[in-house]
């Protein structure tokens, strides 16, 4: 269980966190929506330790995030960055093994190739995109890529930044039915952070809503259409007028 | 007067902001060194560093010293002859090559081609968030990016201001010999007798401090780096620049501490 309390985070005057709650249960899928810059990524970022938070605390099972062994806790996360954040300099499938070709999960190479590949499978990409560079892949294929590093080392808990951002309709319908089946597949716990309503309906099992640096609202996906919250609604119908200032 | 509290206010943030950017080098430098104590290290990057800065920067440092050694030999004839003191040209072409010219110039050429391209590489890993990847794979940027180039330019540089002494002094020795009707084996001997070790030694660790900035610098703009293409050309510019000015302060305490009477 991923559990925030209180949260805040800002960067020089602008505070984008403001006391974030949330929890997330343990082999659920949370989906946190909300407007360009308000501070999604920044929440998956301070669960990382990739940013320190403020003020607040972060705990996963219980245990602060900020004690303990900093390896042992980063091997149970995968992560999905948003524009793929492949290593340009290396063939796809070293990619993929990045993290079995070096550290605590290092394994002989033909072995972490022969994973990679099966990775490469899973999300629908052929064994010979493995030996090309991320540079050759068109995005959809980077993204899956991505996906495959992500679920490489088969992590407990497996985030996903925008990962539908950028992709065409046909694709964004792909990766999404591909991130709920591996999430339900491999029983872990996800969150995604999103603004694409699509997306959320495809892969969440609950939704997060997140406006001024604060959780507004909270549920299962079910109830989100039903929830009477004045953000939600606006944010999920899209309309121009409501509670959420169309320019900020 | 408050005219004067604003001008005293603005040059006491620049101060500042220079101190605290002098301090966060420090910091990254000391961080990047206590690296090595402390495992995995990662013979793969080291090698390609090595390459990369090592023997890729041969070509332009050895036409450097070719040249530079050259021109010298001419320059130090010309000024010799006023004197009539034409015979010096040889010993001082070694000694102002090993002990100057080859370090500084080899240093800036390097600080040009790398300094560059490891500021423009790491800035484009950290503004596509590919340094933020590497943290969650659980692999350290500052073990796997920062501490094999700067420990590669650290050993390569010396080597290549070594390799350049030679060449430059080749340069000076072909310029002696096919324009200022020296004798081949009287410019040798000048350049042998004249030459100490200390004066290659000097220049070698003058070389190794070099190629420590110059990756350092690099590294660290690159992981500074902010805003996307413009912030990435800003890193590369100001990587450049700061190596190349670091080069030469740090140049001259050196040449102070090894050689002040």
């Amino acid at each position: 269980m991923i559990e925030l309390r209180d949260v805040h985070k800002s960067f020089g005057d602008l505070r984008v966190l403001q006391g974030v709650d949330l929890t997330v249960e343990t082999g659920s899928s949370m989906v946190i929506i909300g407007g360009s810059g308000t501070g999604k990524s920044v929440i998956l970022k301070c669960i990382l330790g990739l940013l320190r938070p403020d003020a607040g605390s972060i705990l996963l099972d219980g245990t602060d995030m900020r004690t303990g062994d900093r390896d042992a806790f980063l091997a149970r996360f995968g992560m999905l960055f948003q524009g793929g954040a492949l290593f340009d300099s290396l063939p796809v499938w070293q990619n993929v093994a990045f993290r079995l070709l070096r550290g605590t999960l290092k394994r002989p190479k033909s072995e972490a190739r022969e994973i990679a590949i099966e990775k490469l499978r899973r999300v629908g990409l052929q064994p010979e995109v493995a030996d090309k560079f991320p540079a050759e892949l068109s995005g959809g294929m980077q993204k899956r890529v991505g996906l495959a590093r992500a679920i490489a080392a088969d992590p407990e808990i497996i985030f996903f930044d925008e990962p539908t951002t950028g992709l065409d309709p046909i694709m964004s319908g792909v990766i999404n039915e591909l991130i709920r089946e591996i999430v339900t597949e491999m029983g872990v716990t996800a969150i995604t952070i999103t603004h694409d309503m699509t997306s959320v309906r495809a892969i969440a099992d609950h939704v997060a809503m997140l406006h001024d640096g604060q959780i507004k609202w909270t549920g299962p996906v079910a109830e989100m259409d039903t929830s009477g919250d004045p953000y939600l609604d606006q944010f999920i119908h899209g309309r121009a007028t409501g509670p959420i200032e169309a320019v900020r | 007067m408050s005219y004067v509290l604003s001008f005293l206010a603005y040059i006491g943030r620049v101060v500042l902001a220079g101190l605290a950017g002098v301090g966060r080098i420090a910091i990254f430098a000391a961080d990047t060194v206590s690296h090595l104590a402390r495992p995995p290290f990662y013979w793969r990057e080291f090698g390609h560093a090595l390459v990369q800065i090592g023997w890729l920067s041969l070509p332009v440092v050895g036409l450097t010293a070719l040249f530079t050694g050259g021109a010298l030999a001419l320059q130090i004839y010309a000024g010799g002859a006023r004197f009539n003191a034409e015979t010096v040209v040889p010993s001082i072409v070694a000694i102002g090559l090993t002990r100057e010219l080859g370090p500084v110039l080899g240093g800036l050429m390097v600080a040009a081609r790398v300094a560059s391209s490891i500021a423009a590489e790491i800035g484009t890993m950290k503004v596509t968030e590919q340094i933020d990847a590497l943290t969650t794979l659980s692999t350290n940027p500052m073990k796997y990016l920062t501490l094999p180039r700067v420990l590669a330019a650290t050993l390569a540089v010396p080597v290549l201001v070594g390799v350049g002494d030679v060449i430059g002094i080749m340069g000076g020795f072909l310029v002696g010999i096919g324009r200022l009707d020296f004798g081949a084996a009287t410019y040798l001997h000048n350049t042998i007798d004249f030459l100490e070790v200390w004066d290659i030694l000097s220049g070698l660790i003058k070389g190794a401090v070099f190629g420590f900035i110059v990756a350092l610098m690099g590294c660290y703009q690159g992981m500074a780096s902010s805003g996307g293409a413009q912030g990435v050309g800003r890193a590369t510019k100001t990587a450049v620049v700061a190596a190349s000015v670091l080069i030469l302060a740090s140049n001259y305490i050196l040449t102070e501490v090894f050689f002040s009477a």
